[in-house]
């Protein structure tokens, strides 16, 4: 019976949450990330990384700099200095430089821009896509990804994370659904796995904000509704009490 | 009869606009004066809610049109504009977009509560059409209003829905022309959209909950025990078991709103999007005619019919399966419009009926929640053959209730509501 009952709650869980299990390929992130917009630093450190290894190819339109200055309590001048390019203004969107034919012709398609992927994909999709490149020589590029088989994009943070080889499963479309990937180091970048871990955990982290900014208010806000709306119900109880005393 | 002006009486400034206008008759037909049986339980909230929601979703919508572009190459980026750059613009958006399944969901309840208790019995089966009618403009304005954003499934869901119309023999294919403006869903497809979306249905749906209202008030609401309290009237003439709408209804649902408003707020500020279920993830990915969505699901209001469109798999008369299935989408719905004619039970209400009715409700109910899961699957196989199996019984609940309802051995209906 107990053993019903799990199996019960596991199922009504996965039909509670089809995005997970159905994210884009079909398997299922083997690595999760839980985002967390309290952090500022791990902000901080997200953006530089994505404007020094993303935005050369991928634009972020719908983000502009001076809401990244705003939202993530960095000087507006600092931004401009360090993040913008020189003639960019602070109301700019984040916009690569790389023309979309060029992209096209190089890289067999254009980079597609990437304000709302963390929402499209999925935290765990988006954090696991960081970690899943694998050596594959049958790629022109040279390199797979678990998340996205077949992709285009070469391993941009390969030397940071180095490169790696898939050991297990032997196909990729099995992975997630038994223990999780199994890779093996065969040329180490810049980074140790930690520090790679904590690279990629950042740069999903504040393209989860750059997905959605009114993340940053939100919550705090809904706190405060909803204490007020407790309130306002329990005054309304009392009242519908009082009123109703006299109704037999 | 002739209408008498200020029936009540009234005098000076209210008198001066009661002699040229029915304020006050207004106020006290509907409100102050109209007597409402006194037991009304969980079940009825969902009336004055689905009001509510009616009122949030005309609001925010009036201020999400102030910067939406109906167009289809600036819809998708003046959305993410509003969630962005618009002041407020994502609570805004947030509450249009969680407003709409809550919609759906206190109008399926609303429904249920008319099954429970014979809501839609003579001689309130205009009531029901009028309901009727507003859940199938819902359902349209719902769809409407699901393209607008132009994200990927909006674009593969209306694809999927108009060419529903397609299916039918003969005129289908000039058909679907003529709904999408164009050969294929497009710019000409959202700015019509659009307009539908804004006046056309809103316009009727606010007409329909008028004449919903009126026909309620003209012959008094239902109760749970489905008795008649306007049989038992005080010397005053007013039922026993009658108490006005205001103060003792205002202040009940008042706190019913209350309730309401702090699960939608849970939503709005924490799960926006409801795990997939409200905001669907393609629909953070612009429309794109040439990539397919691996799996179109509708949103979940939809998914019920749309498990019954799809549990259609042979064809039959020579035509097409999907027509089939179409009918059977388009049935589920006109089917409800004959309910009040199909209960051939000697009393309203659950309370008092046999087991027949409780069996064929509960499967009924089953069967709806089942479709409505499949509907977010991909099919085949088993699943298939679920969705056809349920399909029967949906259809099954309304075409033999004339034979169950009327061999239900009943038990006898109180003089008076009970508690």
């Amino acid at each position: 019976m107990r053993f019903r009952m799990k199996t019960f709650i596991r199922i009504a869980l996965l039909t509670l949450t089809p995005g997970v299990a159905l994210a884009a390929g079909g398997i299922a992130a083997p690595f999760s990330f839980k985002s967390d917009m309290g952090n500022e630093a791990s902000l901080q450190r997200g953006a530089a990384a994505y404007v020094n290894y993303c935005a050369g190819c991928h634009s972020m339109k719908h983000l502009r700099y001076n809401r990244i200055a705003q939202d993530l309590g960095i000087p507006e001048s600092l931004v401009m200095k360090h993040l913008a390019p020189a003639n960019a203004k602070a109301g700019d969107p984040i916009l690569t430089t790389l023309p979309a034919e060029q992209a096209a012709v190089w890289y067999g398609r254009t980079p597609p821009d990437l304000t709302l992927v963390a929402r499209a994909r999925g935290t765990d999709w988006l954090y696991s896509y960081l970690l899943t490149f694998y050596v594959d020589e049958t790629k022109p590029s040279g390199v797979n990804n678990l998340m996205l088989p077949g992709l285009s994009m070469p391993h941009v943070l390969g030397g940071l994370q180095g490169y790696q080889k898939l050991v297990e499963p032997k196909d990729g479309e099995q992975a997630g659904h038994g223990k999780g990937p199994k890779f093996e180091l065969v040329q180490p970048g810049s980074m140790s796995e930690k520090e790679y871990k904590d690279f990629a955990g950042d740069l999903t982290n504040f393209m989860v904000y750059a997905a959605e900014p009114a993340r940053m208010v939100r919550y705090g806000l809904g706190v405060k509704v909803i204490l007020f709306l407790l309130l306002f119900t329990g005054l309304a109880y009392l009242l519908k009490k009082e009123y109703w005393k006299d109704v037999h | 009869m002739a209408i008498t002006p200020n029936p009540h009486k009234t005098t000076g400034f209210l008198g001066w606009i009661d002699d040229r206008f029915p304020l006050t008759k207004l106020w006290k037909d509907h409100v102050a004066e109209y007597y409402a049986p006194k037991n009304f339980n969980f079940w009825y909230y969902f009336g004055s809610l689905a009001l509510l929601v009616l009122v949030n979703q005309l609001l925010t919508g009036i201020w999400l049109a102030m910067f939406f572009k109906a167009d289809a190459n600036l819809a998708f980026d003046s959305v993410e504009y509003i969630m962005r750059d618009v002041e407020w613009g994502w609570l805004i958006r947030y509450m249009h977009s969680t407003g709409a399944s809550a919609f759906f969901l206190v109008v399926f309840l609303h429904m249920y509560r008319g099954l429970l208790y014979g809501s839609h019995r003579k001689p309130r089966e205009l009531i029901w059409i009028f309901g009727c009618l507003i859940f199938f403009c819902l359902m349209a304005e719902a769809f409407l209003g699901y393209v607008l954003p132009w994200g990927q499934m909006s674009y593969w869901g209306a694809q999927v829905i108009i060419s529903l119309f397609g299916a039918i023999p003969l005129v289908g294919e000039d058909l679907v022309i003529w709904i999408q403006g164009d050969y294929f869903i497009a710019d000409a497809t959202i700015n019509r959209f659009a307009a539908l979306h804004f006046v056309a249905l809103p316009f009727l749906l606010v007409g329909l909950v008028i004449a919903h209202l009126m026909a309620l008030h003209e012959v008094g609401s239902n109760n749970p025990d489905g008795i008649d309290i306007k049989k038992n009237k005080g010397a005053d003439g007013i039922p026993k078991d009658g108490i006005p709408f205001h103060p003792y209804y205002t202040v009940k649902d008042l706190y019913g709103t209350g309730v309401f408003l702090i699960l939608c707020a849970f939503v709005v500020f924490f799960i926006p999007d409801f795990f997939g279920y409200f905001l669907e993830r393609p629909n953070f990915e612009p429309a794109n005619p040439l990539a397919t969505p691996e799996h179109i699901a509708p949103v979940w209001y939809f998914t019920p019919q749309y498990a019954m469109l799809r549990a259609v798999t042979v064809n039959f008369l020579w035509i097409d399966a999907k027509f089939w299935g179409v009918v059977l989408l388009a049935g589920s719905v006109v089917i409800l419009f004959f309910l009040p004619w199909l209960d051939k039970s000697t009393v309203r209400s659950i309370r008092y009926r046999g087991p027949y009715y409780k069996i064929a409700l509960t499967l009924f109910t089953i069967s709806f929640v089942v479709l409505g899961y499949l509907g977010t699957q991909p099919p085949g196989g088993l699943k298939t053959l679920i969705a056809q199996i349920c399909t029967f019984l949906y259809f099954a609940f309304f075409i033999l209730m004339p034979w169950y309802t009327r061999i239900d051995p009943v038990k006898q209906e109180p003089e008076r509501v009970t508690e």
